[in-house]
Protein backbone atom coordinates (compact mmCIF):
# COMPACT_ATOMS: atom_id res chain seq x y z
CA UNK A 1 0.00 0.00 0.00
CA UNK A 2 1.45 3.44 -0.89
CA UNK A 3 0.48 5.52 1.44
CA UNK A 4 2.23 8.66 0.37
CA UNK A 5 -0.17 8.40 -2.83
CA UNK A 6 -3.10 8.63 -0.69
CA UNK A 7 -1.71 11.26 1.60
CA UNK A 8 -0.96 13.64 -1.88
CA UNK A 9 -4.40 13.14 -3.28
CA UNK A 10 -6.77 13.50 -0.78
CA UNK A 11 -7.61 16.91 -1.41
CA UNK A 12 -8.68 16.12 -4.58
CA UNK A 13 -10.77 13.04 -3.40
CA UNK A 14 -12.20 15.94 -0.33
CA UNK A 15 -13.26 17.63 -3.07
CA UNK A 16 -15.31 14.71 -4.74
CA UNK A 17 -16.73 13.98 -1.69
CA UNK A 18 -18.34 17.40 -1.16
CA UNK A 19 -20.16 17.10 -4.77
CA UNK A 20 -21.23 13.39 -3.35
CA UNK A 21 -22.41 15.09 -0.08
CA UNK A 22 -24.39 17.50 -2.53
CA UNK A 23 -25.70 15.40 -4.85
CA UNK A 24 -27.16 13.22 -2.54
CA UNK A 25 -28.44 16.25 -0.21
CA UNK A 26 -30.30 17.61 -2.96
CA UNK A 27 -31.90 14.48 -3.90
CA UNK A 28 -33.16 13.05 -0.68
CA UNK A 29 -34.96 16.50 0.33
CA UNK A 30 -36.44 17.32 -3.33
CA UNK A 31 -36.95 13.47 -3.12
CA UNK A 32 -38.76 13.63 0.33
CA UNK A 33 -40.98 16.69 -0.92
CA UNK A 34 -41.82 14.95 -4.51
CA UNK A 35 -42.71 11.57 -2.56
CA UNK A 36 -44.98 13.46 -0.02
CA UNK A 37 -48.06 13.96 -2.28
CA UNK A 38 -47.21 10.10 -4.17
CA UNK A 39 -46.81 8.41 -0.54
CA UNK A 40 -50.16 10.20 0.23
CA UNK A 41 -52.22 9.37 -3.04
CA UNK A 42 -50.23 5.82 -2.84
CA UNK A 43 -52.02 5.10 0.57
CA UNK A 44 -55.33 6.33 -0.89
CA UNK A 45 -58.41 4.21 -0.72
CA UNK A 46 -59.70 5.03 -4.02
CA UNK A 47 -57.95 2.95 -6.63
CA UNK A 48 -58.37 5.97 -9.19
CA UNK A 49 -56.09 7.99 -6.83
CA UNK A 50 -53.36 5.15 -6.19
CA UNK A 51 -53.09 4.04 -9.56
CA UNK A 52 -50.92 6.51 -10.93
CA UNK A 53 -47.95 6.73 -7.88
CA UNK A 54 -48.20 2.99 -8.14
CA UNK A 55 -47.28 2.72 -11.33
CA UNK A 56 -44.83 5.57 -10.52
CA UNK A 57 -43.11 3.92 -7.77
CA UNK A 58 -43.41 0.22 -9.69
CA UNK A 59 -41.14 1.58 -12.87
CA UNK A 60 -38.80 3.33 -10.93
CA UNK A 61 -38.24 0.40 -8.20
CA UNK A 62 -38.61 -2.14 -10.86
CA UNK A 63 -35.42 -0.78 -13.13
CA UNK A 64 -31.77 0.14 -12.33
CA UNK A 65 -30.91 3.57 -11.46
CA UNK A 66 -28.13 3.62 -14.23
CA UNK A 67 -31.17 3.10 -16.93
CA UNK A 68 -33.01 5.88 -15.83
CA UNK A 69 -29.63 7.83 -15.40
CA UNK A 70 -28.89 7.11 -18.93
CA UNK A 71 -32.37 8.22 -20.32
CA UNK A 72 -32.10 11.13 -19.10
CA UNK A 73 -28.70 12.21 -19.89
CA UNK A 74 -28.61 10.15 -23.24
CA UNK A 75 -32.24 9.67 -23.62
CA UNK A 76 -33.77 13.05 -23.87
CA UNK A 77 -31.74 13.95 -27.02
CA UNK A 78 -33.27 11.83 -29.48
CA UNK A 79 -36.16 14.32 -29.68
CA UNK A 80 -36.25 17.34 -31.64
CA UNK A 81 -38.87 18.97 -29.10
CA UNK A 82 -36.57 18.73 -26.08
CA UNK A 83 -33.20 19.87 -27.64
CA UNK A 84 -35.01 22.93 -29.10
CA UNK A 85 -36.99 23.48 -25.38
CA UNK A 86 -36.61 25.68 -22.52
CA UNK A 87 -35.24 23.02 -20.35
CA UNK A 88 -32.34 21.77 -22.77
CA UNK A 89 -29.26 24.09 -20.56
CA UNK A 90 -29.99 21.47 -17.55
CA UNK A 91 -30.82 18.48 -19.62
CA UNK A 92 -27.74 18.81 -21.08
CA UNK A 93 -25.76 19.47 -17.95
CA UNK A 94 -25.20 15.93 -15.94
CA UNK A 95 -25.05 17.89 -12.61
CA UNK A 96 -28.92 18.49 -13.58
CA UNK A 97 -29.55 15.00 -15.25
CA UNK A 98 -28.03 13.72 -11.92
CA UNK A 99 -30.15 15.29 -9.87
CA UNK A 100 -33.42 14.91 -11.64
CA UNK A 101 -33.04 11.34 -11.94
CA UNK A 102 -31.53 10.38 -8.21
CA UNK A 103 -34.72 12.77 -6.98
CA UNK A 104 -37.25 10.97 -9.22
CA UNK A 105 -35.33 7.66 -8.30
CA UNK A 106 -35.37 8.20 -4.71
CA UNK A 107 -38.93 9.76 -4.46
CA UNK A 108 -40.30 6.13 -5.43
CA UNK A 109 -38.57 4.61 -2.53
CA UNK A 110 -39.73 7.51 0.19
CA UNK A 111 -43.36 7.36 -1.67
CA UNK A 112 -43.77 3.47 -0.32
CA UNK A 113 -42.16 4.33 2.94
CA UNK A 114 -44.77 7.19 3.54
CA UNK A 115 -47.32 4.47 2.39
CA UNK A 116 -46.46 2.15 4.78
CA UNK A 117 -45.57 4.74 7.78
CA UNK A 118 -49.41 6.73 6.96
CA UNK A 119 -50.65 2.68 6.74
CA UNK A 120 -48.93 1.86 10.42
CA UNK A 121 -50.84 4.94 12.21
CA UNK A 122 -53.30 3.36 14.72
CA UNK A 123 -56.58 3.83 13.54
CA UNK A 124 -58.39 5.17 16.71
CA UNK A 125 -55.84 7.75 16.94
CA UNK A 126 -57.25 8.84 13.52
CA UNK A 127 -61.24 7.70 14.48
CA UNK A 128 -60.46 10.17 17.43
CA UNK A 129 -59.06 13.39 15.28
CA UNK A 130 -62.52 12.98 13.25
CA UNK A 131 -64.46 12.20 16.15
CA UNK A 132 -63.37 15.46 17.73
CA UNK A 133 -64.42 17.22 14.32
CA UNK A 134 -61.22 17.69 12.72
CA UNK A 135 -61.32 17.56 8.71
CA UNK A 136 -60.04 14.55 6.70
CA UNK A 137 -57.06 17.13 6.02
CA UNK A 138 -56.87 18.75 9.46
CA UNK A 139 -56.72 15.23 10.58
CA UNK A 140 -53.82 14.28 7.91
CA UNK A 141 -51.69 17.02 8.87
CA UNK A 142 -51.93 17.53 12.44
CA UNK A 143 -52.19 13.72 13.24
CA UNK A 144 -51.14 11.10 10.69
CA UNK A 145 -48.52 13.19 8.82
CA UNK A 146 -46.75 14.03 12.60
CA UNK A 147 -46.81 10.36 13.73
CA UNK A 148 -46.19 8.93 10.29
CA UNK A 149 -43.00 11.01 9.89
CA UNK A 150 -41.74 9.48 13.14
CA UNK A 151 -42.67 5.82 12.44
CA UNK A 152 -41.29 6.05 8.49
CA UNK A 153 -38.03 8.16 10.19
CA UNK A 154 -35.33 5.15 10.91
CA UNK A 155 -36.19 3.59 7.16
CA UNK A 156 -36.14 7.15 5.60
CA UNK A 157 -32.50 7.01 7.15
CA UNK A 158 -31.84 3.91 5.65
CA UNK A 159 -32.91 5.04 2.30
CA UNK A 160 -30.72 8.28 2.40
CA UNK A 161 -27.63 5.77 3.21
CA UNK A 162 -28.76 3.55 -0.07
CA UNK A 163 -28.45 6.74 -1.68
CA UNK A 164 -25.04 8.11 -0.92
CA UNK A 165 -24.38 4.50 -2.36
CA UNK A 166 -26.24 5.05 -5.45
CA UNK A 167 -24.11 8.34 -5.89
CA UNK A 168 -21.70 6.66 -7.03
CA UNK A 169 -23.40 6.11 -10.35
CA UNK A 170 -23.18 9.56 -11.53
CA UNK A 171 -19.39 8.97 -12.13
CA UNK A 172 -20.59 7.14 -15.30
CA UNK A 173 -22.53 10.24 -16.49
CA UNK A 174 -18.68 12.53 -16.08
CA UNK A 175 -19.80 13.65 -13.42
CA UNK A 176 -16.61 14.09 -10.80
CA UNK A 177 -18.32 12.78 -7.48
CA UNK A 178 -16.06 10.77 -4.88
CA UNK A 179 -16.53 7.88 -7.53
CA UNK A 180 -15.57 9.38 -10.62
CA UNK A 181 -12.89 11.58 -8.30
CA UNK A 182 -11.08 8.35 -7.84
CA UNK A 183 -11.26 6.68 -11.54
CA UNK A 184 -9.90 9.96 -12.82
CA UNK A 185 -6.90 9.64 -10.18
CA UNK A 186 -6.27 6.31 -11.07
CA UNK A 187 -6.33 7.04 -14.80
CA UNK A 188 -3.20 9.43 -14.05
CA UNK A 189 -1.42 7.11 -11.07
CA UNK A 190 -2.11 3.73 -12.02
CA UNK A 191 -2.57 2.82 -8.33
CA UNK A 192 -6.51 1.43 -8.35
CA UNK A 193 -6.17 -0.81 -5.01
CA UNK A 194 -4.53 2.49 -3.27
CA UNK A 195 -7.27 5.32 -4.91
CA UNK A 196 -10.26 3.42 -4.52
CA UNK A 197 -9.25 2.35 -0.85
CA UNK A 198 -9.25 5.94 0.12
CA UNK A 199 -12.95 6.30 -1.61
CA UNK A 200 -14.26 3.56 0.48
CA UNK A 201 -12.95 4.96 3.13
CA UNK A 202 -14.64 8.10 2.72
CA UNK A 203 -18.14 6.45 1.84
CA UNK A 204 -17.88 4.78 5.20
CA UNK A 205 -17.26 7.94 6.67
CA UNK A 206 -19.93 10.01 5.39
CA UNK A 207 -22.09 6.79 6.31
CA UNK A 208 -21.39 6.92 9.64
CA UNK A 209 -21.54 10.32 10.06
CA UNK A 210 -25.38 10.19 8.57
CA UNK A 211 -26.20 7.40 10.66
CA UNK A 212 -25.17 9.01 13.76
CA UNK A 213 -26.90 12.50 12.87
CA UNK A 214 -30.04 10.04 12.10
CA UNK A 215 -29.74 8.60 15.34
CA UNK A 216 -29.78 12.18 17.35
CA UNK A 217 -32.62 13.08 15.48
CA UNK A 218 -34.68 10.15 16.34
CA UNK A 219 -33.89 10.65 20.05
CA UNK A 220 -34.26 14.55 19.25
CA UNK A 221 -37.97 13.74 17.75
CA UNK A 222 -38.94 10.67 20.68
CA UNK A 223 -38.88 8.09 17.82
CA UNK A 224 -38.35 5.58 20.44
CA UNK A 225 -40.87 7.27 23.46
CA UNK A 226 -43.68 5.68 21.10
CA UNK A 227 -42.84 1.91 21.82
CA UNK A 228 -43.00 2.18 25.36
CA UNK A 229 -46.43 2.45 25.92
CA UNK A 230 -46.77 -0.71 24.32
CA UNK B 1 -47.26 -1.01 -31.09
CA UNK B 2 -44.26 -2.03 -33.71
CA UNK B 3 -40.90 -1.06 -32.25
CA UNK B 4 -37.67 -0.98 -34.65
CA UNK B 5 -35.47 -2.24 -32.79
CA UNK B 6 -32.65 -2.18 -36.14
CA UNK B 7 -31.96 -5.65 -36.00
CA UNK B 8 -30.66 -5.35 -32.34
CA UNK B 9 -32.85 -7.80 -31.07
CA UNK B 10 -30.96 -10.95 -30.78
CA UNK B 11 -27.73 -9.28 -29.25
CA UNK B 12 -30.12 -7.45 -26.22
CA UNK B 13 -31.55 -11.47 -25.80
CA UNK B 14 -28.48 -12.23 -25.42
CA UNK B 15 -27.55 -9.60 -22.75
CA UNK B 16 -30.72 -10.75 -21.46
CA UNK B 17 -29.09 -14.12 -20.95
CA UNK B 18 -26.11 -12.85 -19.87
CA UNK B 19 -27.96 -10.72 -16.81
CA UNK B 20 -29.64 -14.02 -15.84
CA UNK B 21 -26.44 -16.03 -16.00
CA UNK B 22 -24.43 -13.23 -13.67
CA UNK B 23 -27.37 -12.83 -11.45
CA UNK B 24 -27.39 -16.49 -10.50
CA UNK B 25 -24.07 -17.39 -10.41
CA UNK B 26 -23.50 -13.82 -7.82
CA UNK B 27 -26.48 -15.46 -6.18
CA UNK B 28 -24.86 -18.59 -5.27
CA UNK B 29 -21.64 -16.99 -3.88
CA UNK B 30 -24.03 -14.57 -2.26
CA UNK B 31 -25.72 -17.12 -0.36
CA UNK B 32 -22.68 -18.92 0.69
CA UNK B 33 -20.96 -15.83 1.87
CA UNK B 34 -23.96 -14.61 3.39
CA UNK B 35 -24.61 -18.00 5.39
CA UNK B 36 -20.73 -18.45 6.71
CA UNK B 37 -21.30 -14.35 7.69
CA UNK B 38 -24.58 -15.18 9.57
CA UNK B 39 -22.48 -18.26 11.35
CA UNK B 40 -19.42 -16.25 12.01
CA UNK B 41 -22.14 -13.59 13.57
CA UNK B 42 -23.75 -15.93 15.84
CA UNK B 43 -20.92 -17.92 17.14
CA UNK B 44 -19.87 -18.16 21.03
CA UNK B 45 -16.41 -17.40 19.24
CA UNK B 46 -15.24 -13.34 19.51
CA UNK B 47 -12.56 -13.56 16.52
CA UNK B 48 -15.07 -15.00 14.40
CA UNK B 49 -18.05 -12.37 15.66
CA UNK B 50 -15.83 -9.80 15.11
CA UNK B 51 -14.79 -10.93 11.92
CA UNK B 52 -18.97 -11.35 10.29
CA UNK B 53 -19.59 -7.26 12.04
CA UNK B 54 -16.50 -6.36 9.77
CA UNK B 55 -17.53 -7.83 6.76
CA UNK B 56 -21.14 -6.54 6.82
CA UNK B 57 -20.44 -3.50 8.43
CA UNK B 58 -17.85 -2.37 5.49
CA UNK B 59 -18.97 -4.15 2.57
CA UNK B 60 -22.25 -2.25 3.51
CA UNK B 61 -20.73 0.96 3.82
CA UNK B 62 -19.01 1.06 0.52
CA UNK B 63 -21.12 1.76 -3.19
CA UNK B 64 -21.58 -1.51 -5.31
CA UNK B 65 -20.14 0.17 -8.44
CA UNK B 66 -16.88 0.68 -6.28
CA UNK B 67 -16.58 -2.52 -5.38
CA UNK B 68 -17.35 -3.75 -9.37
CA UNK B 69 -14.23 -1.46 -10.24
CA UNK B 70 -12.07 -2.01 -7.12
CA UNK B 71 -12.08 -5.76 -7.89
CA UNK B 72 -12.22 -5.73 -11.67
CA UNK B 73 -8.98 -2.73 -12.08
CA UNK B 74 -7.71 -3.81 -8.25
CA UNK B 75 -6.66 -7.45 -8.87
CA UNK B 76 -4.79 -7.17 -11.86
CA UNK B 77 -1.08 -6.36 -10.63
CA UNK B 78 -2.67 -9.73 -7.83
CA UNK B 79 -3.96 -12.33 -10.59
CA UNK B 80 -0.31 -10.95 -12.98
CA UNK B 81 1.70 -11.95 -9.93
CA UNK B 82 -0.49 -15.29 -9.20
CA UNK B 83 -0.14 -16.46 -12.68
CA UNK B 84 3.33 -16.05 -13.32
CA UNK B 85 3.65 -18.42 -10.95
CA UNK B 86 1.91 -21.22 -12.71
CA UNK B 87 3.18 -19.77 -15.83
CA UNK B 88 0.76 -18.36 -17.04
CA UNK B 89 1.68 -14.49 -16.80
CA UNK B 90 -1.24 -13.01 -18.60
CA UNK B 91 -3.60 -14.32 -16.43
CA UNK B 92 -6.71 -11.71 -15.32
CA UNK B 93 -10.09 -11.88 -13.51
CA UNK B 94 -12.61 -11.48 -16.53
CA UNK B 95 -15.48 -8.52 -16.35
CA UNK B 96 -18.08 -11.90 -15.51
CA UNK B 97 -15.92 -13.20 -12.72
CA UNK B 98 -14.93 -9.85 -11.37
CA UNK B 99 -18.77 -8.78 -11.32
CA UNK B 100 -19.65 -12.09 -9.46
CA UNK B 101 -17.46 -11.34 -6.79
CA UNK B 102 -18.49 -7.91 -5.98
CA UNK B 103 -21.97 -8.47 -6.47
CA UNK B 104 -21.72 -11.67 -4.50
CA UNK B 105 -20.08 -9.88 -1.75
CA UNK B 106 -22.50 -7.14 -1.47
CA UNK B 107 -25.53 -9.50 -1.79
CA UNK B 108 -23.53 -11.38 0.60
CA UNK B 109 -23.54 -8.82 3.35
CA UNK B 110 -27.00 -7.78 3.14
CA UNK B 111 -28.37 -11.59 3.50
CA UNK B 112 -25.90 -11.80 6.81
CA UNK B 113 -28.14 -9.67 8.07
CA UNK B 114 -30.86 -11.55 6.77
CA UNK B 115 -30.38 -15.23 8.36
CA UNK B 116 -28.83 -14.04 11.24
CA UNK B 117 -32.54 -12.67 11.97
CA UNK B 118 -33.46 -15.81 10.78
CA UNK B 119 -31.16 -17.63 12.83
CA UNK B 120 -32.17 -15.89 15.66
CA UNK B 121 -35.62 -16.46 15.29
CA UNK B 122 -35.83 -20.39 15.39
CA UNK B 123 -36.89 -21.33 19.29
CA UNK B 124 -33.71 -22.19 21.80
CA UNK B 125 -36.17 -25.34 22.57
CA UNK B 126 -36.00 -26.65 19.32
CA UNK B 127 -31.97 -26.58 19.04
CA UNK B 128 -31.89 -27.97 22.79
CA UNK B 129 -34.26 -30.87 21.91
CA UNK B 130 -31.63 -31.95 18.80
CA UNK B 131 -28.78 -31.93 21.18
CA UNK B 132 -30.74 -33.81 23.85
CA UNK B 133 -31.99 -36.31 20.75
CA UNK B 134 -27.95 -36.65 20.66
CA UNK B 135 -27.46 -34.86 17.42
CA UNK B 136 -24.21 -33.83 16.43
CA UNK B 137 -23.75 -29.83 15.86
CA UNK B 138 -23.27 -30.05 12.27
CA UNK B 139 -26.65 -32.30 11.98
CA UNK B 140 -28.38 -29.85 14.35
CA UNK B 141 -27.10 -26.85 11.78
CA UNK B 142 -28.34 -29.16 8.62
CA UNK B 143 -31.25 -30.59 9.62
CA UNK B 144 -32.97 -28.30 12.61
CA UNK B 145 -31.49 -24.91 11.82
CA UNK B 146 -31.39 -24.02 8.08
CA UNK B 147 -34.86 -25.89 7.11
CA UNK B 148 -36.66 -23.37 9.64
CA UNK B 149 -34.19 -20.47 8.59
CA UNK B 150 -35.03 -20.74 4.80
CA UNK B 151 -38.27 -20.25 5.22
CA UNK B 152 -38.21 -16.97 7.73
CA UNK B 153 -35.36 -15.68 5.59
CA UNK B 154 -36.97 -15.95 1.93
CA UNK B 155 -39.08 -12.86 2.21
CA UNK B 156 -36.18 -10.89 3.00
CA UNK B 157 -34.01 -12.83 0.33
CA UNK B 158 -36.54 -12.10 -1.95
CA UNK B 159 -35.90 -8.25 -1.64
CA UNK B 160 -32.15 -9.08 -2.00
CA UNK B 161 -32.27 -10.60 -5.45
CA UNK B 162 -34.50 -8.04 -6.98
CA UNK B 163 -31.68 -5.46 -5.67
CA UNK B 164 -28.86 -7.87 -6.98
CA UNK B 165 -30.68 -8.02 -9.99
CA UNK B 166 -30.88 -4.42 -10.69
CA UNK B 167 -27.21 -4.15 -9.78
CA UNK B 168 -26.22 -6.37 -12.54
CA UNK B 169 -26.38 -3.25 -14.46
CA UNK B 170 -23.12 -1.93 -12.99
CA UNK B 171 -21.09 -4.70 -14.43
CA UNK B 172 -21.52 -2.86 -17.64
CA UNK B 173 -19.03 -0.46 -16.79
CA UNK B 174 -16.26 -2.89 -16.82
CA UNK B 175 -17.53 -4.02 -20.28
CA UNK B 176 -19.55 -7.34 -19.59
CA UNK B 177 -22.28 -7.77 -22.43
CA UNK B 178 -25.20 -7.96 -20.19
CA UNK B 179 -28.28 -5.51 -20.98
CA UNK B 180 -26.87 -2.04 -20.63
CA UNK B 181 -23.63 -3.17 -22.51
CA UNK B 182 -25.98 -4.26 -25.67
CA UNK B 183 -27.98 -1.48 -25.22
CA UNK B 184 -25.44 1.01 -25.41
CA UNK B 185 -23.87 -0.98 -28.25
CA UNK B 186 -27.05 -0.47 -30.13
CA UNK B 187 -27.20 3.46 -28.96
CA UNK B 188 -23.68 4.13 -31.16
CA UNK B 189 -24.61 2.40 -33.89
CA UNK B 190 -28.33 3.91 -33.88
CA UNK B 191 -28.12 6.94 -32.69
CA UNK B 192 -31.56 6.73 -30.74
CA UNK B 193 -30.69 6.69 -27.35
CA UNK B 194 -34.03 7.03 -25.70
CA UNK B 195 -35.54 3.90 -27.66
CA UNK B 196 -33.16 1.44 -26.48
CA UNK B 197 -33.12 2.77 -22.96
CA UNK B 198 -36.41 2.31 -22.76
CA UNK B 199 -36.22 -1.05 -24.21
CA UNK B 200 -33.18 -1.94 -21.66
CA UNK B 201 -35.58 -0.47 -18.74
CA UNK B 202 -38.69 -2.84 -19.92
CA UNK B 203 -36.55 -6.21 -20.38
CA UNK B 204 -35.12 -5.35 -16.59
CA UNK B 205 -39.35 -4.45 -15.63
CA UNK B 206 -40.20 -7.65 -16.94
CA UNK B 207 -37.11 -9.82 -15.14
CA UNK B 208 -38.07 -8.15 -11.51
CA UNK B 209 -41.96 -9.28 -12.44
CA UNK B 210 -40.89 -13.02 -13.13
CA UNK B 211 -38.95 -12.79 -10.61
CA UNK B 212 -41.65 -11.62 -8.37
CA UNK B 213 -43.68 -14.79 -9.45
CA UNK B 214 -41.24 -16.75 -8.90
CA UNK B 215 -40.80 -15.78 -5.20
CA UNK B 216 -44.35 -15.58 -5.10
CA UNK B 217 -44.18 -19.38 -5.29
CA UNK B 218 -41.15 -20.14 -3.48
CA UNK B 219 -42.84 -18.41 -0.26
CA UNK B 220 -45.88 -20.64 -0.71
CA UNK B 221 -44.06 -23.93 -0.54
CA UNK B 222 -41.53 -22.78 2.40
CA UNK B 223 -44.21 -22.03 4.46
CA UNK B 224 -46.92 -25.14 3.59
CA UNK B 225 -47.66 -25.73 7.28
CA UNK B 226 -47.48 -22.73 8.66
CA UNK B 227 -50.51 -20.59 5.87
CA UNK B 228 -53.01 -19.45 8.03
CA UNK B 229 -56.34 -19.54 7.17
CA UNK B 230 -56.52 -15.71 7.16
CA UNK B 231 -53.80 -15.00 4.87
Amino acid sequence: MNWEVIIKWLPRLAEGATLTIELVAIAVLAGLILALPLGIARASQHWYVRALPYAYIFFFRGTPLLVQLFLVYYGMAQFEVIRKGPLWPYLRDPYWCAIITMTLHTAAYIAEIIRGAIQAVPPGEVEAARALGMSKWQALFHIILPRAARIGLPAYSNEVILMLKASALASTITLLELTGMARTIIARTYLPVEIFFAAGLFYLLIAFVLVRAFRLLERWLRVDAMHQGR
Amino acid sequence: MTLDLYGFGPALAAGTLMTIKLALSALSLGLVLGLLGALAKTSPLRPLQWLGDAYSTIVRGVPELLWVLLIYFGTVNGMHALGALFGRPDLELSPFAAGTIALGLCFGSYATEVFRGAILAIPKGHREAGLALGLSKTRILWRLVLPQMWRIALPGLGNLFMILMKDTALVSVVGLGEIMRSAQIAVSVTKQPFTFFMVAALIYLSLTIIAMIGLHFLEKRASRGFVRGSR
